[in-house]
């Protein structure tokens, strides 16, 4: 058994972060102030987590991946029910937002797959910093935030995927460009930027790297419209569209090694990738649990379920790689890039429900 | 005593301390504010728009102009109308000659046929449009693997597309129709026999009766059943969401629901809400206008049992038909989720092999909202009706009885949320209790709100006429026995009322469950609804869990219809979409 992640996966595969900078001044600003001390689950943590009783955890993960943690912490710290509240990325957010101008404090940690939301928390100040032991040991430092206000729980890929019983291999598309082919046109769906942050750093980095017009095309080709990321996997699987343009990978994997016709294709221009944050409020209601929850979330237990689980890329050091998944460093990825969503996310939204309509 | 004292006087003759004026005041005062509050705050964001210079709200009238210029919102208000108008005329296709088998012939089994028309009706509309995606998807829906395997049709051909505007506007009239049948049939019902022997006697054929007697006599029901049809249709969010945002186009409510993501635009969506509201209350004039001339179809006191048509050997195809009707809204779709809910792929059927509790398990013991949702589910449907029943109940008195001067404004304030499209009364709830002096947002009481004005109407119209069918006299006994109104109402009116009141009450509880648009533009994450959270999970594609949820939506639904037996009044525009 390999580790899951190399050290020279980390860089070379996601190096973006990095690049995107994240608001520029976390990663060049060397005279901050002394980083948190990071933080160990406590007894004193734990007595003060049960107190609360409670965790609200808001987060983009497929409901069931979301549902499993939830019943995995409660059973590592039983007293305290998890409440998971599931939705895309952007949908959370807006949620929060939502919430927040009308002084709702509802939620205690949230986890996106947009991680320009970071930013946007952060300029609020929203988030408080938090940093688990484990993670400052057992995670590459592009992964987390030195200050702990974010902290990557996942790294996700959005590849191609397709239905098997509708499509020979030897058929199946081998990059965006096959998709526009017209023996496609009526066979494929896509989830959709405004809901999904997966589908929002997709659409941004096919736009950037294949330019607009290649979604023009694209929209001429009577795409089914879903919101979700995980939807698209769903739709291939039940065999309502031949082909998913974009979408969660690990649910293809899933499900294939559960035994629905569906195979994976890493585009030969790129797989669209998205690390996925998550972040502590300040204003949380239950914040020990709320740390609790955050610390156990990235423990190698935790992660290990994403791996074996959701079949998700974990940072952790630690976790142990379970074979099926095509590594990181074999995929040719497209490079994330935070701000120039945040700056752009409005503007993308747009372009996209003028070509798609919806 | 009548003589002594006439009804219509009682009202204005009080020598005790009467307790009702204030009570009658008050609920008067309510009355405004649950239903002006939200409308003045939508029609204030949509002339008004934020300066960005000096941050204080200055009027314009830029937003109309963008409604009635900018593509994005043009499409969608035509799409509604094609919509809109093409359910309503395909629900009157179907529920006229339906309604007029079921009323006036000896068509068998009309009792239980009625009955699944009142099970269409009870279906939520989006969990009908989600068990219709199961059937109908083009390539994994049910009905079109069917047709494949029959005909070994290649792979890519199919019977129905779900996903496209005849298959939005199927959906939406497969759960419209039972508000035109049951117009059609209640008049039908009325419609004196005398009337048709008069025709037969003068030697007019059956045919030549149905049509210079009969059908004139049904035309403004009929009428009137197409424009709530076609209200309905406009003001759905649920239906267009699941199946019109795949295939690529908006509806009026989608878009406004849309113009809350981030960056939210509330003064666009209210602007965008306004021509809702403007058409609904048109269309419910006009609906007033054509049911207010019904003058000379009943006239004349008692008259004799409509005489039932003997179909013969007709009674194959219009059975036939009607089994058909039924299918699509009721046996159909139930047979899709309870599929769905048991099997491994919603949209493979399944076998004594492959039967699996697993989404039975996952929605009620792994998915952690559920329970949250049940129970805020059950607390607000219990509330709205029995706060919406007392509301009603104490404003119909009013009415019916004159008892306090004005009483016509109580009336009015009662029936004016029938033309508030629920995604509107949200969109005007949401604006006017996120900010002071209300802010109730992210409370249950919110949607209370919300579910008390949605319902209000058809409560008022049903407890009404059960008033009306309650002879003063017998109040007028009591009160001259010395029992104030109060009084006289607790120990006389309410025991002869007790059915209706019940009724009205399940009525209520019913359509609250049902209920999505206002829902969801209202929930947060602590006050979620079932509705809103099966909508959720439909747009992560979880079907199995949708399925489970629906189902035990419609278990609960029974449970109370069944425990009341009926549900009452079914009055001419007393019922509401979500």
């Amino acid at each position: 058994m390999k580790k899951k992640f190399a050290r020279r996966d980390v860089l070379k595969g996601t190096a973006a972060i990095a690049a995107a900078g994240l608001g520029g001044t976390v990663f060049a600003a060397p005279a901050r102030a002394q980083a948190p001390a990071a933080s160990e689950i406590t007894p004193e943590l734990i007595a003060a987590a049960k107190k609360e009783g409670k965790v609200v955890f808001y987060t983009a993960m497929d409901l069931t991946l979301a549902q499993r943690l939830g019943r995995s912490f409660e059973t590592a710290y039983p007293g305290i029910s998890a409440r998971v509240e599931r939705s895309g990325a952007e949908r959370v957010f807006t949620r929060i937002a939502q919430e927040y101008s009308s002084n709702i404090m509802a939620v205690d940690l949230a986890n996106t797959s947009d991680l320009a939301h970071v930013s946007h928390w952060k300029r609020d100040g929203w988030i408080q910093p938090y940093l688990p032991q484990e993670v400052v040991q057992h995670f590459p430092k592009q992964y987390y935030d030195p200050d702990g206000l974010f902290i990557v729980t996942r790294v996700l890929v959005s590849p191609i995927g397709y239905n098997t019983n509708m499509v020979k291999p030897e058929e199946a598309p081998k990059s965006f460009a096959d998709l526009l082919d017209p023996k496609w046109a009526g066979k494929m769906v896509k989830a959709h930027p405004a809901y999904s942050g997966t589908i929002m750093n997709s659409t941004y980095q096919t736009a950037r790297d294949l330019g607009w017009d290649y979604f023009e095309k694209l929209s001429k080709q009577r795409v089914m419209q879903v919101q979700s990321a995980t939807d698209t996997p769903k739709k291939i699987a039940l065999g309502e569209r031949a082909v998913m343009v974009d979408g969660a990978g690990y649910l293809i994997i899933q499900y294939k090694e559960k035994g629905d016709p569906v195979e994976i294709v890493y585009p030969e221009e790129g797989t669209p990738l998205a690390t996925s944050p998550s972040v502590l409020f300040k204003s949380a209601p239950n914040p020990n649990a709320g740390r609790l929850f955050q610390n156990w979330m990235h423990s190698r237990e935790a992660q290990q379920i994403l791996v074996d689980f959701a079949r998700q890329y974990s940072p952790h050091g630690q976790t142990v790689e379970k074979p099926g998944v095509r590594r990181l460093a074999d995929i040719k990825l497209m490079k994330e890039d935070a701000d120039a969503i945040e700056k752009g996310a409005e503007d993308i939204k747009k372009r996209y429900s003028a070509l798609f309509k919806v | 005593m009548t003589l002594a004292l006439p009804g219509q006087k009682a009202g204005r003759q009080s020598f005790k301390v009467d307790l009702s004026v204030p009570l009658l005041l008050t609920f008067a005062v309510l009355l405004c504010v649950l239903i002006l509050l939200p409308i003045s705050w939508l029609v204030m964001y949509s002339v008004t728009m934020v300066d960005p210079a000096t941050k204080e709200r200055v009027l314009t009238l830029a937003h109309f102009r963008t409604l009635f210029s900018d593509p994005d919102l043009v499409e969608p208000l035509i799409t509604t109308m094609i919509v809109a108008v093409c359910s309503s005329v395909a629900c009157c296709l179907v529920a006229a000659p339906m309604g007029w088998l079921v009323a006036r012939t000896d068509l068998p089994m009309t009792r239980l046929i009625r009955a699944l028309v009142t099970a269409s009706f009870v279906t939520p509309p989006f969990l009908g449009a989600i068990a219709w995606e199961i059937l109908a998807a083009p390539n994994s829906g049910l009905l079109n693997k069917f047709y494949r395997t029959v005909t070994g049709a290649e792979m890519d051909s199919y019977l129905f597309n779900i996903y496209s505007m005849p298959g939005l506007i199927f959906v939406i009239a497969c759960y419209t129709f039972p508000y035109v049948f049951v117009l059609v049939a209640n008049a039908l019902d009325r419609i004196p026999g005398d009337l048709e022997d008069a025709s037969s006697i003068l030697g007019a054929g059956t045919w030549t009766t149905a049509r210079r007697v009969t059908i004139p006599l049904v035309l403004p029901a009929l009428v009137a059943g197409a424009l709530v049809a076609f209200l309905q249709a406009m003001i759905l969010f649920g239906s267009p969401a699941i199946l019109a945002l795949p295939a690529g186009f908006h509806t009026m409510t989608t878009k406004i629901w849309s113009l809350f993501q981030y960056p939210p635009k509330p003064e666009l969506a209210a602007a965008a809400s306004l021509p809702l509201l403007f058409l609904t209350v048109m269309l419910l004039r006009g609906q007033q206008m054509i049911l207010g001339r019904k003058g000379y179809s009943i006239v004349g006191g008692k008259s004799g049992e409509p005489r039932l048509i003997r179909l013969g050997w007709f009674v194959v195809p219009a059975m036939a038909f009607v089994i058909i009707v039924l299918m699509l809204p009721v046996f159909l779709p139930y047979f899709a989720l309870l599929n769905a809910a048991f099997s491994p792929l919603a949209t493979t059927l399944v076998t004594p092999e492959t039967f699996t509790l697993k989404n039975f398990y996952f929605t009620f013991f792994e998915l952690s909202t559920t329970h949250l949702a049940l129970k805020n589910t059950f607390i607000l449907g219990a509330a709205a009706a029995t706060i919406g029943t007392v509301l009603a109940l104490v404003i119909s008195y009013a009415t019916a009885r004159k008892a306090v001067r004005g009483y016509q404004v109580l009336g009015f304030l009662a029936t004016a949320p029938l033309a508030i499209p629920g995604i509107v009364l949200g969109v005007g709830l949401f604006l006017a209790y996120t900010r002071p002096p209300f802010v109730l947002y992210g409370t249950l009481w919110v949607l209370l709100l919300a579910y008390i004005t949605i319902e209000l109407p058809a409560a008022y119209q049903q407890l009404q006429s059960a008033f009306r069918a309650v002879h003063p006299e017998l109040e007028d006994a009591s009160r001259i026995l010395g029992a104030t109104r109060l009084r006289s109402l607790i120990d006389v009116t309410a025991p002869l009322l007790r059915t209706s009141v019940l009724a009205t009450w399940c009525f209520i509880f019913v359509s609250t469950i049902r209920e999505l648009s206002a829902a969801i533009m209202l929930f947060t994450s602590e006050t979620k609804v079932v509705s809103v959270l099966i909508f959720d999970l439909k747009e992560s594609g979880d079907l199995g869990a949708i399925a489970i949820l629906g189902l035990s939506m419609l278990v609960l639904t029974f449970t109370v219809i069944i425990f009341v037996n009926r549900i009452p009044g079914f009055g001419s525009s007393g019922l509401r979409n979500t």
